[in-house]
């Protein structure tokens, strides 16, 4: 009995050490790496190992240049790293680029760090070309919209006669 | 953008790179395409401001709202926000957000009645002497925004703005536009369509450019600081008000037929 669960032992052992061996890059000197899905062109606009420990300064030095002084520079905007990185699917539609196994998602649960960029931001190039679903086009089928007056919305003696108006 | 040429017609704060030397190139660009082709005006030549070029107060954009020409029952200025930026809503009127908005008003004395859409951009806007974070803010061309990367959620913004200008994301959002992120948990506004305001060219924002598609042309859209421009020469020429002008806000919007 020992020795049939001995045999199993090292049979699980071997699969395991078999199954890593193939996740694991040549160049990695046996520690396992995560596999990232390779970007459009040949370069990065920085130098791997630059862009690996910084590309978050990067992005955040830009987020406040684009956002407080309209600087609009791409070379390190979010928009141009996902354009790049973004993967398309059998279909030819963009993957999402914080989906399980995309760039983005790959290290970053590798290393165990969140990722906050895609609360907001777009994370395809072609995203909102269609409305979600479970959502309806704001102000169809909807009368009004809560707000009953803006004080003074107009001239003086003048009355709010509807908000919203318009609605389809 | 109505726009004509006018390189080193103010001095300007802030660049980069040698300000003296863009200075004289465009200066002597714009010299040269007057020069060569007279009587055309240059709408994107002088006006484009490079992309590594930080925002100035060369330009304050603003617009001139024509109650007169705006049709009741139209939306076409909502409709073109929405579908721009992607403001699709849960069919939720009192939550779901708002940029701009249709109102009809009716003047009590004489029963006039104007309609008209709401967007504003002050000079001096309350919501920025409020925000604790700083994430409500003015641009220096004028346009008010929320620096979603640090606002947290407070709102006190939304209570301090005369206008009711400002929408609070309540729910997850998805399918966000790349070039309009919006996120749960962050208040938002009218950005006058900073992207296209700062692509330069002749992109307007994109309820003016509904508004001319639907043939009424209530919407100039343009530039306060340069008294060539087809909005500042229509402020100059024909009566126009700011709403709660007693407030002093100084509004990049003004309106007209009230």
């Amino acid at each position: 009995m020992h020795a049939i669960a001995a045999l199993q032992r090292r049979l699980l052992l071997a699969v395991t050490l078999l199954l890593l061996a193939g996740a694991v890059p040549a160049d990695s000197g046996g520690v396992p790496l995560p596999l990232i899905p390779k970007g459009k062109g040949t370069q990065c606009v920085e130098p791997t190992p630059v862009i690996r420990r910084d590309h978050m300064v990067f992005l955040m030095h830009q987020r406040d240049e684009t956002m407080h002084a309209g600087v609009r520079t791409k070379r390190h905007s979010l928009n141009e790293c996902v354009d790049c990185h973004v993967s398309v699917d059998s279909a030819g539609r963009s993957i999402p680029i914080n989906a399980p196994g995309q760039f983005c998602s790959t290290c970053h649960s590798y290393a165990g760090v969140s990722i906050d960029c895609f609360q907001c931001h777009a994370t395809t190039p072609d995203s909102g070309s269609r409305p979600p679903p479970a959502t309806v086009h704001a102000w169809s089928k909807t009368q009004g919209h809560g707000l009953q007056s803006v004080p003074g919305a107009a001239t003086r003696g003048a009355e709010m006669v509807s908000a919203g108006e318009g609605s389809q | 953008m109505t726009k004509a040429c006018n390189s080193g017609r103010k001095s300007r704060s802030g660049e980069y790179h040698s300000p003296e030397r863009r200075r004289f190139l465009g200066g002597a660009a714009s010299a040269a395409a007057l020069t060569l082709v007279p009587g055309v005006a240059f709408v994107s030549l002088a006006g484009a401001r490079p992309p590594y070029q930080p925002v100035s107060d060369e330009h304050r954009w603003g617009m001139l709202i024509d109650a007169n020409k705006c049709a009741q029952g139209c939306d076409a200025c909502v409709r073109g926000c929405v579908e721009e930026h992607g403001l699709w809503g849960h069919g939720r009127p009192e939550t779901d957000a708002q940029w701009i908005r249709k109102v009809t008003v009716r003047d009590k004395q004489t029963g006039h009645v104007a309609s008209l859409p709401l967007i504003q951009h002050c000079k001096h806007p309350p919501c920025v002497d409020v925000c604790p974070t700083g994430a409500s803010f003015r641009r220096a061309d004028g346009i008010v925004l929320v620096d979603k990367h640090i606002c947290i959620g407070c709102r006190y913004c939304m209570m301090a703005c005369p206008y009711k200008a400002r929408s609070f994301v309540h729910e997850a959002l998805e399918e966000q536009k790349p070039y309009a992120p919006r996120g749960k948990g962050t208040v938002e506004s009218c950005t006058l369509c900073v992207h296209r305001v700062d692509a330069g060219g002749e992109r307007i924002p994109a309820c003016a450019e509904a508004c001319n598609a639907e043939g009424h042309r209530a919407m100039l859209f343009g530039d306060l600081n340069d008294p060539e421009s087809e909005l500042s020469q229509s402020l100059a020429q024909y009566a126009s008000e700011e709403l709660r002008s007693d407030l002093g806000l100084n509004l990049g919007v003004r309106y007209r037929g009230l």
